[in-house]
C-alpha cells in the first residue's frame, strides 16, 4: 500500500443504540482493503472501545481511520469533560460509567487497558473541561 | 462441535440462521454478561453465551468475529439485535438453561475455554 487511506466518522453522543456503527464501518473498510483478520480484529476492538468511550464519557465526538503505508491508525476525539487522572483511568477495573451503561454490559473499567493491549502504539491526552484525544496505531508488519 | 449439536445439547430454540447450523464449527466458548470482559478476554471465533439482550451484544460479537450467540435463561434478544443478526446471517439460539448449566454441558462435551492471561 503506497498511499494512506483516510476516513472519518461522526459519533453521536446521544445514541446509545448506535454505538458500534462507526466501528462496524471501520471493520468493513479494513476488510475491503485486504488487511489480515488478526489485525482487523485488533483494530475493531480498539475502534469499538474508543467509540463506546466517546458516547459514554465524551458526549460524542469524531473518529478517524488512516490505513497505510505501514500501519492502521485510529483517532478518537471528543470535547467532553476530560479525564482528571489518566493513570487511574488506565487501571483495569476503574470506571466512572453510569448504571445505564453497566446494565448494557459495559463500564467495567476494561476499555482503555484493552485498547492499549491491542495497539502497538497508544497515546491518550486529555484536558479537564476541554476534551480527550486517543490515538492508537497498529503496525501492519512488525519490525 | 457443530452448532447443530450445540443446539441439541442446550435444547435451544433457533431464532435465526437455522440453515447455517451444520456449516458452523465451534471450538471454544465464552460465557459472560459483561461485554467489557468479552472484548478483553474472548478469543476469535468463540461461541458467546450471555443473558443480556441489547443490541450491543451483537456489535460486540461482530467486532470479535463471533459466529453465533446463545441467549441463556430463556432471554430473547431485542428486535434491533435480531434485525442485525438477520442481515449478517448470524445464527441466534435461545436456551432456557442457566448460564452455568449451558456452559457446563458444552465444556463436558469438549468445547474449550478461552485462556485468560495470568495477572
Amino acid at each position: 500500500m503506497s498511499s494512506a487511506y483516510v476516513e472519518s466518522y461522526v459519533v453521536d453522543g446521544n445514541e446509545l443504540v448506535a454505538i458500534g456503527e462507526a466501528s462496524t464501518k471501520i471493520k468493513a473498510v479494513l476488510k475491503m482493503l485486504g488487511i489480515s483478520s488478526d489485525l482487523i480484529r485488533r483494530a475493531a476492538i480498539v475502534a469499538y472501545e474508543a467509540e463506546m468511550n466517546l458516547v459514554i464519557h465524551g458526549g460524542g465526538g469524531s473518529m478517524s481511520l488512516e490505513v497505510g503505508p505501514g500501519s492502521i491508525k485510529i483517532l478518537a476525539v471528543d470535547t467532553g469533560p476530560g479525564i482528571p487522572d489518566i493513570n487511574k483511568a488506565m487501571t483495569e477495573g476503574f470506571s466512572t460509567a453510569s448504571d445505564k451503561i453497566r446494565e448494557m454490559g459495559f463500564g467495567a473499567g476494561m476499555g482503555l487497558p484493552n485498547i492499549k493491549r491491542n495497539s502497538d502504539n497508544f497515546e491518550l491526552t486529555s484536558e479537564v473541561g476541554k476534551g480527550t484525544t486517543l490515538k492508537s496505531e497498529i503496525l501492519l508488519q512488525k519490525t | 462441535m457443530k452448532l447443530s449439536a450445540i443446539r441439541d445439547l442446550l435444547e435451544a430454540e433457533v431464532i435465526n440462521g437455522q440453515e447455517r447450523l451444520d456449516a458452523i464449527e465451534i471450538e471454544k466458548g465464552y460465557a459472560s454478561d459483561l461485554m467489557s470482559d468479552v472484548l478483553a478476554f474472548a478469543s476469535p471465533g468463540v461461541l458467546l453465551l450471555t443473558g443480556l439482550t441489547n443490541v450491543q451484544i451483537f456489535r460486540t460479537a461482530q467486532m470479535l468475529d463471533i459466529p453465533s450467540i446463545v441467549f441463556v435463561r430463556g432471554k430473547m434478544p431485542c428486535d434491533e439485535l435480531l434485525h442485525l443478526a438477520q442481515e449478517a446471517e448470524m445464527p441466534i439460539l435461545v436456551t432456557c438453561m442457566s448460564m452455568f448449566e449451558s456452559a457446563g454441558r458444552l465444556y463436558n462435551t469438549g468445547l474449550a475455554p478461552c485462556s485468560i492471561p495470568k495477572r
